[in-house]
C-alpha cells in the first residue's frame, strides 16, 4: 500500500507545487503570455514571407518556399517604393533631429519669453490625429500647386514636420538630466561657448541625438496616413502596401516587412548590448 | 600675517544679485587679500554660493563691481577670468579620462603637448593621485573625484581658486582628512582660496579669514578667533559655537546691569558709547563653577548631560537659562539636577552684540 | 565687453527659430487653411468658394453622427483594454525586470518595427475565417457556427488595441520605473498590505504614465481609419474613413475639412476635461 501511496502523494505534491509556482509567478506567467500576444502577428508576417500562395492573396498557408526572398523585387514598383521611403526617411530624420535638438537646447538651457507657447507648439502636433495633420497639409499644398507640385517635396516637408516634435521630446528628456555644472566647469577652464558645446555638451547628448535620429527614421519610414494625403502620385512603401491590400498581397510585402523588422531589432539589440556594457564598466 | 597695505586679489564693491523679487546678495563689499585661505560661511540661502558664482562668472551681478587684481571682471564670461572653481558636484567630464579632465583648461589655452603632460602629472602628484591618468571619472571614489576636481582647477595656476562646498559629499572621516589636505595644498601653491561652506567647524579648521553671511548681508569678517571671541552680532554668536546671551542695561563705562540686578564687568572699551538696553554674551566653556571671577550668577541646575570630555549643564538663573560646559578633567564632582550652582566668569570672556540681527 | 551678455539674450530665439518656423508654417498655417476650407461651399466641378458655410459643420454632424460616436467608442474601449492589459506587464518589467529590462522593453516596442499596415494585414490573416483563432472559438463554442471575427467591431477594436499598445505600455513603464522602491517599503513599514501599498502609493505615483499613455493611445485611435478599413466592414467605419474617402475619393474638401475640425475639437475638449480631472502639470510634463 505504501508503495502506491508514495508516488500518489508526490504527484499531488508536484501539482500543488505547480499551483504554488503559478500563484507566486502569476505576473511573470501573465507577462509571458502578453509577449506571446505581441509577437503573434510578427511571427505571422515572418512565416508568410516564406509562403507559396496559390492566388493573389497571401492569407492562408500553402507551402514553404525561398522564392519570395530570392525574387524580393519581382513585383513592379516595389523596389522604387522602398527606395523612395528610405530616401525620405533619411533626409527627414536628419533635418528633424537637427531642428529638434536646437529647440530642445533652447527649452532646457535658456529662460526666454514665449516658453509656454513653444512647449505648446511642440506638444500640439503630437496630440493631433494624423488624419488631421495630413488633411490640413493637403489643403495648404493644394493652394500651392503652382510653385510646389504635390510629390517628393511635399512628402518630405510633412515628414520633417511630424518628426520635429518627437526629436524635441527625445533630446529634451536627456538634457533635463544633464548636469549644468559640467558646462560651467568647461567655461571656468577657459572654453568659450562654442568649444563648450563641441567638447562637453555634444559628446554627452550624442546618445540622445542618435536615439532621436533612429526614432524619426522609424516613424518616417512607417508613416502611411500623412504620406497618403500628401504624396500625389508618388508611391512610398506603406502606400504600396495599402494599394496592394485591395487587389493582391504578394508575399514580397512580408519579405520587406521582415527585413525592416530584422534590421530594426538588430540595431536596437546592438544598442541594448552596448549600453549594458557601458553600464558594466561603470 | 599680511600687512595692512596688502594687495587685494578680489575686491567686491556693492555687489548685488536679485532673482526676480528675491534679493540673494544685497550690496556686499569685501576685500580678499592675496594668498589667504578665505571662507564664506553661512546657513543655506544666505547668498554665499551666489557670491561665489558671481566671482566665477556664472551669474551676472545685478549691481556692483567685481575686481580681480584691480580690473572689473563683472561683465566677463567665465572663460575670460583668471579664477577656477572646484564644484560641489565636482563636475568632472564623464566622457573624458582623468588626464583629459585635468588637461582641459591647459588645452583651451593652447599649452604645448609636452608642457601639458608635465603639468598634469605634477598636479596629480600634488593631490596624491599620480597614476590614475587613464581612468574615467566614474571609476573613482568620491574622495578621489574631489581631488581630481582640485587638480583640474589648480593646474591652471589661477589667481584665485573658488571652492563651492567641495567637501559636502564626503563622509566625516574623509572630510576631516581633506580639510587638512586642502590647507596643506593651499600653503604649497600659495594661491588665494575662497571657500564656501555652511560647516562652521570646517571654516574654522581651514580658513585664516572668515566672512559670515546671513540674508544676503555680511554679518562679520575676521580671523576665526576674532569671530569666536568677539562676535559682534547675535547671529554670529549663535552660528559659530554656542553662546549665552543675556539682556542687560548699560550702567557705567565698562559695566552693565542684568535684569535681576547683578552687575557685569566688561572688557575696557567694549561698550563704546552704547546706552540703554544691550545684549551681552559669554561662551559656555568660559563659565566656571563657584565664585572666583569678577562676574557671577547663580541658579538651579535643570538639566545635566554627560558628553565625554565635558558635562553640559543648564542652569536656571534669574537672568534666564545659562548653559555651562565643565571639563571632566577630574573624576567625580558631578552636579545633579535641582542643586544650586554659582557660576563666574572674567570680564575678558564677555562680549556685547547688537540687539537686532543683520547689521554690520 | 557687454557683447557677451547681449548675445546670450538672443541665443534661445536663434536656436528656436528654424524648428518653430517649420512647425508654424507646416502645422499652424495648414490648420488655418483647413479652417478656411471648412467654411467653403460649392462642388468639385465648379470649384469651391468661401461663404462662411457653417452649415458644413451641422450637416457633418447630422449625416455622420454614427461614425463620430463609433470612433470615440472604439478608441475608448481600445484605450481601456490597452491600459488593463499592459499595466501588469509594465509593472513586471519595472520591478522584476532586473538586468533584462532593456531587452524586455525591446519586446514591447517590437510591433513598431513591423510596418503598421503589414502588422494590420497580419491580424487580417490571424482573424480570417479559416484561421486558427476562429477555429478554436468555434470548437469551444464561443463563436456560433458560421460566426466570424473579421469584418466585426471586435476585430477593429482588437486591431486598434494591438497597434497602439506600445504607446500605452512605454509611458506606464517609464513612470513605474522612476518610483523609489523605498517609498513602497515605507508604506509596508507603515502597516500597508501589498495591495494597499499598491493602491495608495505605487498607482498614484504612476499616474503621469497613465495620463500620457491614455492620451497617446486615445488620440491616434480616434482618428484611425486603417483598422476599420482592413479588419472591419462598412458598418464598422469610423470618422477617419469618412474623412479619408471625402478627401481622396469624393474630393468634397469642405465637408472633409469641417469633419477634421470637429474631430480635433472633440479631442481637444476631452484632453482639457481630462487635464482638469488629473491636473495640468502631468500633461505637458
Amino acid at each position: 500500500m505504501t508503495s502506491v501511496a508514495v508516488p500518489l502523494r508526490s504527484r499531488r505534491g508536484t501539482l500543488a507545487a505547480a499551483v504554488a509556482f503559478a500563484r507566486r509567478h502569476v505576473l511573470t506567467v501573465y507577462s509571458l503570455l502578453f509577449f506571446a500576444y505581441l509577437m503573434l502577428p510578427i511571427g505571422v508576417v515572418i512565416a508568410f514571407s516564406f509562403n507559396d500562395p496559390k492566388g493573389r492573396f497571401n492569407y492562408t498557408w500553402q507551402g514553404f518556399t525561398w522564392k519570395n526572398w530570392e525574387q524580393w523585387n519581382a513585383i513592379p514598383d516595389l523596389q522604387s517604393a522602398i527606395q523612395l521611403s528610405l530616401l525620405i526617411a533619411l533626409i527627414a530624420s536628419i533635418v528633424a533631429t537637427l531642428l529638434g535638438t536646437l529647440v530642445a537646447l533652447a527649452l532646457v538651457r535658456y529662460g526666454f519669453r514665449g516658453r509656454a507657447a513653444t512647449n505648446l507648439l511642440v506638444f500640439l502636433p503630437l496630440s493631433t490625429p494624423e488624419i488631421v495633420l495630413g488633411a490640413s497639409l493637403l489643403t495648404l499644398f493644394l493652394n500651392l500647386t503652382s510653385v510646389l507640385p504635390i510629390g517628393f517635396w511635399t512628402i518630405l516637408i510633412a515628414h520633417i514636420m511630424f518628426c520635429i516634435s518627437f526629436a524635441v521630446v527625445t533630446v529634451k528628456a536627456r538634457l533635463i538630466g544633464f548636469d549644468r555644472h559640467l558646462e560651467e566647469a568647461a567655461m571656468d577652464l577657459g572654453a568659450n561657448e562654442l568649444t563648450t558645446f563641441t567638447k562637453v555638451t555634444l559628446p554627452l547628448i550624442a546618445p540622445a541625438i542618435l536615439a532621436a535620429l533612429l526614432l524619426c527614421f522609424a516613424i518616417s519610414i512607417d508613416d502611411f496616413v500623412v504620406t497618403y494625403f500628401n504624396a500625389g502620385n508618388r508611391v512610398t512603401f506603406p502606400i504600396f502596401v495599402w494599394g496592394a491590400a485591395r487587389v493582391a498581397t504578394p508575399p514580397q510585402i512580408n519579405v520587406i516587412g521582415t527585413a525592416i523588422f530584422v534590421v530594426a531589432v538588430t540595431l536596437m539589440l546592438a544598442n541594448v548590448v552596448f549600453q549594458n556594457r557601458r553600464a558594466k564598466q561603470a | 600675517m599680511a600687512p595692512a597695505t596688502a594687495e587685494y586679489d578680489i575686491r567686491l564693491i556693492g555687489l548685488t544679485k536679485r532673482f526676480d523679487d528675491v534679493v540673494a546678495v544685497d550690496g556686499i563689499s569685501l576685500d580678499i587679500d592675496r594668498g589667504h585661505f578665505f571662507a564664506l560661511l553661512g546657513p543655506s540661502g544666505c547668498g554665499k554660493t551666489t557670491t561665489l558664482r558671481m566671482i566665477g562668472g556664472f551669474e551676472e551681478p545685478t549691481e556692483g563691481r567685481i575686481e580681480l587684481g584691480g580690473v572689473d571682471v563683472a561683465p566677463l564670461p567665465p572663460y575670460k577670468r583668471d579664477v577656477n572653481t572646484v564644484f560641489q558636484s565636482y563636475a568632472l567630464f564623464p566622457h573624458l579620462s582623468i588626464f583629459e579632465n585635468v588637461a582641459f583648461g591647459l588645452r583651451r589655452r593652447g599649452v604645448k603637448a609636452g608642457e601639458v603632460r608635465r603639468r598634469v602629472v605634477e598636479s596629480l602628484d600634488l593631490v596624491g593621485l599620480a597614476g590614475l591618468e587613464k581612468r574615467k571619472p566614474r571609476q573613482l571614489s568620491g574622495g578621489q573625484q574631489q581631488r581630481i576636481a582640485l587638480a583640474r582647477a589648480l593646474v591652471n595656476r589661477p589667481r584665485v581658486l573658488l571652492l563651492d562646498e567641495p567637501l559636502g559629499a564626503l563622509d566625516l572621516k574623509l572630510r576631516k582628512e581633506m580639510q587638512l589636505e586642502l590647507k596643506r595644498i593651499q600653503h604649497e601653491v600659495g594661491i588665494t582660496f575662497v571657500h564656501v561652506t555652511h560647516d562652521q567647524e570646517e571654516a574654522m579648521t581651514m580658513a585664516d579669514r572668515i566672512v559670515i553671511m546671513n540674508g544676503g548681508h555680511i554679518e562679520q569678517l575676521g580671523t576665526p578667533s576674532e569671530l569666536y571671541e568677539r562676535p559682534r552680532t547675535a547671529f554670529v554668536a549663535g552660528f559659530l559655537g554656542a553662546s549665552n546671551l543675556l539682556e542687560a542695561t548699560v550702567s557705567g563705562d565698562d559695566r552693565v546691569t542684568l535684569a535681576e540686578g547683578s552687575v557685569v564687568q566688561l572688557p575696557h572699551g567694549m561698550l563704546a558709547g552704547r546706552t540703554g538696553t544691550v545684549q551681552i554674551g559669554v561662551r559656555p566653556e568660559k563659565l566656571r563653577i563657584g565664585e572666583g571671577d569678577t562676574n557671577s550668577l547663580s541658579g538651579i541646575v535643570t538639566e545635566s548631560a554627560y558628553i565625554g570630555v565635558s558635562t553640559q549643564y543648564i542652569v536656571d538663573t534669574p537672568a534666564g537659562p545659562v548653559t555651562v560646559y565643565v571639563q571632566n578633567d577630574r573624576t567625580g564632582g558631578q552636579v545633579a539636577a535641582g542643586e544650586r550652582l554659582t557660576l563666574s566668569w572674567s570680564p575678558e570672556s564677555t562680549f556685547v552684540v547688537d540687539a537686532q540681527e543683520g547689521t554690520l | 565687453m557687454r557683447v557677451f551678455h547681449r548675445k546670450r539674450w538672443l541665443t534661445p530665439y536663434l536656436l528656436l527659430a528654424p524648428g518653430m518656423l517649420w512647425l508654424a508654417l507646416f502645422f499652424l498655417v495648414p490648420l488655418g487653411f483647413l479652417f478656411y476650407q471648412s467654411l467653403e461651399s460649392g462642388n468639385i466641378d465648379f470649384g469651391y468658394a468661401f461663404t462662411w458655410a457653417w452649415g458644413n459643420y451641422s450637416s457633418a454632424i447630422r449625416s455622420y453622427r454614427g461614425q463620430f460616436e463609433r470612433s470615440f467608442e472604439y478608441a475608448g474601449i481600445a484605450t481601456v483594454v490597452a491600459f488593463l492589459v499592459s499595466y501588469p506587464v509594465a509593472y513586471w518589467i519595472a520591478f522584476r525586470g532586473g538586468r533584462w529590462k532593456n531587452l524586455l522593453l525591446l519586446f514591447i516596442v517590437a510591433p513598431f518595427f513591423v510596418t503598421y499596415l503589414i502588422r494590420t494585414l497580419a491580424w487580417e490573416t490571424i482573424l480570417s475565417d479559416n484561421g486558427f483563432v476562429v477555429r478554436i472559438l468555434h470548437d469551444i463554442g464561443v463563436l456560433s457556427p458560421g460566426g466570424r471575427l473579421l469584418a466585426t467591431g471586435t476585430a477593429v477594436v482588437a486591431g486598434i488595441t494591438y497597434n497602439f499598445l506600445p504607446f500605452m505600455a512605454l509611458p506606464l513603464y517609464v513612470s513605474l520605473e522612476q518610483i523609489d522602491q523605498r517609498l513602497i517599503e515605507a508604506a509596508e513599514d507603515l502597516y500597508a498590505s501589498r495591495w494597499a501599498a499598491f493602491i495608495r502609493v505605487t498607482f498614484p505615483l504612476s499616474l503621469p504614465g497613465v495620463v500620457a499613455g491614455t492620451l497617446l493611445t486615445f488620440i491616434p485611435a480616434a482618428g484611425d481609419f486603417i483598422n476599420a478599413e482592413l479588419l472591419g466592414s462598412p458598418t464598422n467605419h469610423m470618422i477617419g474613413n469618412v474623412i479619408e474617402s471625402k478627401y481622396k475619393e469624393l474630393l468634397d474638401y469642405p465637408a472633409a475639412a469641417s469633419m477634421s475640425f470637429i474631430l480635433m475639437a472633440i479631442i481637444l475638449a476631452m484632453i482639457l476635461l481630462y487635464a482638469r480631472a488629473v491636473g495640468t502639470e502631468q500633461l505637458t510634463g
